[in-house]
């Protein structure tokens, strides 16, 4: 079956203005009566259920946290772009949209791309009204830097912690609602499964974190916006309970899983140091736009430094490669994140990795300090600045700009970044894949509506930095809340669902017989043992690059751990109570499966694009193929516990912008 | 390194707690959550309850962790949250005290887990500024003058994790509630509501049941974001501002 995206008529810059201006509409006085479940309360989740309830709806929102403020968009670093070209660098709203379908390499859909680039500058507007701090030049206007993949200064940032801001000014606004008592806001719930009542999404099955109870929640509609699946790989820089269960649970009832296979690897992150290690730090990248990547150029000083024989002060200019400039002049260190992650992984395969594992490569300050170091001693009016005027001021700057993010690779690692450089390796970051939507955010399922990173719609097979919180802002306020009265406004006789209903029995006894499954297998290993299993398989074989051979036999090995989980799994404690091993099997149950699906949609995508690196598809430099006569199209998978998983494509028709080789250099 | 742990364990809300020991081997690299599930790890192993403690980003940012070590809430480390306290900082053969958070405001839910959702209630009181979505002005249509945003910036570094509360012997949310005051009433967009969000954020702090400020400053020092005690000046300034000369 092919599906439809539903992407209105028309030119590119008028699809959404016309679209808006002339969808169904919910009178204020049918809002009232309409329920909408909100599940996630991050950047999307938490913008949408604010936006909603300030439109007049009834909403029910969801989190498992304690607080709707602890979402993991709060972790988020560097910043958000924006087509405002405050800075008058030439940018604009077409060319946001062009840098943002040119980096996700040409598998996202045109106009969904369109209408993020069109509504970025509402969310600039909208969080410095409600308070975001962001950076700011002496004259009080907003100061905005550079990510990578664009060759204009569009990012604007809270100093390392634009996430938290932003996430913090949709809390606010939550808040404010949650007060008015428009929305009811249900902390430490966890959705455990949707509830389709004739074909419609119309309610969720919580588990009461604290009491293990289960809950039945209705309305007239769902929307999930509860992330991404990056922790099917255990090791990554998502929070320790990011999980893919609303998402898989979707699924599991008939929803389209879009692009499994694309995920990002984020190149800076503080490598791994052991075994006992529970997830990996990213290191902002808005770093490389002063630090320097490189490596020895030569494996015996490689060897000499992993033997701490040498230090990295050790190695002379010209004997260290500082591969990104050399390889990509055109971009430098600011190439994507993609291929970037990839040059590293191909640098440290060459045997020039710079730690004890050989998996970590240098982010260097040293020339941006001496830089920054002498242009403000010439302010400060010194003509000639001695090297240690020269460091100091330097170190000032850059503390300056990326103070927080030193202060915490040190907390880390021991070690001073303005000293040293800092040391990184690429880790999963961040799902560009995810339940396929349409133009209107609404999945295969009528009802059921996704947001922010638990779609797969904006990104393609790659993401370009500072574009997620934009799409999750995006998506909350200025896209959802109008697209979702495209469904509602058919449904303003439907009268509200009672939890009664033979549909919630059901859901309810599916969730709980599971629960109970996983309980009674009472058998000797630990939920963490299978996660880190399933981990290593899935980095290893559908991590930065993939081969036939290698996803093949993931698929095997998932099915192997799967099986043993659901026979040697050990739980402790009840399900009536406070169980933190319990909600951590749930969602590894569900990564055993998704995983499953990523390996599949890597192994049938035979070509290279963005994130998704078949070594089978590569130039002679060692730079990605695609396959643009049989891959433009989205895989949407439909998942049969059979095995019989069934793919749905959407093909991707550019009517405006040419498909070329995404080049760097 | 070889580690003995002092750890509260208390079944739920209202049940009596006591400590117990555990032995655990840890190594220099580890965070203190790490060590934390390696515990938890040998427990399930030995088929035994594991401690149940709250954590999520692992990056200090999303305020979910905190317990109090060694007497200090987040531990010895001077701006750092518990999950980002590594365990370099210890010694071989070095007992470790954990406890939950201890404040009237906070009860004990389970072992080293509190409910901190009175800090919520502030915010719904009036931590926001109130606008709807789309309503705005272009961004720069309001400039801000840079220290004063780098003010409220480090106001709002604040993440709600409730250490200011269980340092304090007063049980008191002042730090918290200035914060969030003193953030929005630095800036222009905010100050508008200074008044009305004042008043409307100490009453719910009181009825919370959060102690007052007796300049004591235990706050400060633990604040793992760093929080300075001007916020709690500030606070004060506002409310009796507002107190004597307006409606609120």
């Amino acid at each position: 079956m092919e599906l439809k995206g539903n992407v209105p008529q028309g030119d590119l810059k008028d699809k959404w203005i016309e679209y808006r201006s002339k969808m169904n509409l919910v009178a204020p006085n049918n809002k009232r009566n309409i329920e909408i479940i909100v599940v996630g309360t991050g950047l999307a989740g938490g913008a949408a259920a604010a936006t909603l309830a300030e439109l007049g709806y009834k909403v029910k929102a969801f989190t498992y946290h304690d607080s709707p403020r602890r979402a993991h968009s709060i972790a988020a670093q560097g910043g958000i772009n924006a087509a405002k070209n405050y800075f008058n660098d030439g940018d604009s709203v077409w060319r946001l949209f062009y840098d943002t379908i040119k980096g996700g390499d040409y598998r996202s859909r045109e106009a969904n791309v369109y209408r993020l680039a069109e509504v970025s500058n509402n969310i600039i507007d909208q969080a410095t009204a409600q308070g975001v701090p962001f950076a700011r030049e002496y004259g009080g206007l907003l100061a905005n830097r550079s990510f990578g993949g664009v060759q204009v200064s569009r990012t604007f940032y809270a100093r390392g912690q634009t996430g938290q801001q932003l996430l913090l000014g949709a809390y606010s606004a939550l808040s404010r609602q949650i007060a008015t008592g428009q929305v009811e806001m249900n902390n430490r719930q966890e959705m455990l499964d949707l509830v389709l009542i004739d074909g419609k999404a119309r309610g969720i099955i919580t588990r009461d974190l604290l009491t293990g109870e289960l809950k039945r929640h209705a309305a007239h509609a769902v929307v999930l916006a509860t992330g991404g699946y990056g922790n099917t790989y255990f090791l990554s820089t998502n929070a320790m309970f990011s999980n893919a269960s609303a998402s898989w649970r979707a699924a599991k009832r008939g929803a389209y899983f879009a692009n499994p296979c694309y995920v990002q690897i984020h190149p800076t992150c503080i490598p791994q140091s052991g075994d006992y290690q529970s997830k990996l730090t990213l290191m902002s990248e808005s770093l490389r736009n002063d630090g320097r990547v490189w490596v020895p150029r030569h494996k015996e000083d490689a060897q000499a430094i992993r033997d701490k024989k040498k230090t990295p002060q050790d190695i002379a200019e010209k004997d260290r490669y500082y591969y990104l400039e050399e390889r990509y002049p055109a971009f430098g260190n600011l190439v994507p994140r993609d291929v970037a992650s990839r040059a590293a992984k191909v640098a440290c395969d060459q045997g020039l990795g710079v730690n004890a594992t050989g998996k970590a490569v240098y982010l260097d300050f040293e020339s941006a300090i001496h830089r920054y170091g002498k242009s403000k001693a010439h302010m400060e009016g010194y003509n000639n600045p001695d090297e240690a005027t020269i460091i100091k001021f330097g170190e000032e700057v850059v503390a300056e700009k990326y103070g927080n993010l030193f202060e915490m690779y040190e907390k880390i690692t021991g070690d001073d970044p303005y000293k040293t450089p800092m040391q990184i390796y690429p880790a999963i970051h961040y799902t560009m894949g995810g339940l396929w939507v349409d133009y209107n955010l609404q999945s295969n399922i009528p009802g059921l509506f996704v947001a922010g990173e638990a779609n797969f719609s904006d990104h393609g097979a790659n993401r370009l930095g500072a574009s997620a919180l934009m799409q999750g802002l995006a998506d909350g306020y200025f896209v959802l809340p109008y697209t979702i009265g495209t469904f509602l406004s058919n449904e303003i006789r439907t009268p509200k669902f009672k939890t009664s209903l033979p549909e919630f029995d059901r859901a309810e006894r599916e969730v709980k017989e599971r629960i109970e499954k996983l309980l009674n297998i009472n058998g000797t290993k630990s939920v963490d043992s299978f996660h880190k299993k399933l981990g290593k398989v899935m980095w290893d074989n559908v991590g930065v690059s993939r081969t036939a051979e290698g996803l093949e036999n993931a698929i095997k090995e998932i099915k192997e751990i799967r099986k043993d989980f659901y026979e040697n799994l050990y739980l402790p404690g009840k399900a009536g109570e406070i169980n933190p091993e319990l909600e951590k099997a749930t969602k590894v149950a569900d990564f055993l499966e998704l995983g499953e699906l990523m390996a599949l949609d890597a192994f049938n995508r035979k070509e290279s694009c963005g994130g998704h690196f078949r070594e089978e598809y590569q130039s002679e430099e060692g730079e990605a193929m695609r396959d643009d006569e049989n891959f433009t199209y989205v895989a949407a998978w439909e998942w049969n516990d059979n095995g019989e998983h069934i793919m749905h494509k959407e093909d991707l028709k550019f009517e405006f912008v040419e498909l070329k080789t995404r080049s760097y250099k | 390194m070889k580690l003995k742990l002092k750890i509260w364990r208390q079944n739920k809300k209202g049940a009596k707690g006591k400590f117990e020991i555990y032995e655990v081997v840890a190594n220099e690299h580890m965070s203190f959550l790490e060590m934390l599930d390696v515990l938890n790890e040998q427990l399930v192993a030995e088929k035994k309850d594991p401690v149940a403690f709250e954590h999520d980003c692992r990056e200090g940012i999303c305020g979910t962790c905190g317990m109090v070590i060694d007497g200090r809430p987040h531990g010895l480390l001077q701006g750092t949250t518990t999950c980002q306290l590594h365990m370099r900082f210890f010694n071989d053969g070095d007992t470790i005290v954990i406890e939950p958070y201890r404040s009237k405001a906070f009860p004990i839910i389970k072992d080293l887990v509190v409910d901190r959702s009175p800090l919520d209630k502030i915010i719904q009181a009036g931590g926001f500024i109130s606008i709807n979505t789309g309503q705005p002005q272009d961004a720069n249509a309001i400039p801000i003058e840079k220290d004063t945003s780098s003010k409220a910036m480090d106001a709002a570094a604040c993440i709600g994790c409730g250490a200011c509360v269980a340092a304090c012997p007063n049980g008191a949310a002042m730090l918290f509630t200035s914060a969030k005051i003193s953030h929005l009433g630095l800036l222009p967009q905010g100050a508008i509501e200074t008044d009305r969000r004042t008043m409307r954020m100490v009453t719910q702090m009181d009825k919370e049941g959060f102690g007052s400020c007796s300049n004591i400053g235990a706050c400060e020092v633990e604040c793992p974001k760093e929080i300075k005690m001007t916020n709690i000046a500030r606070m004060n300034r506002y409310y009796y501002k507002s107190s004597f000369f307006s409606e609120y």
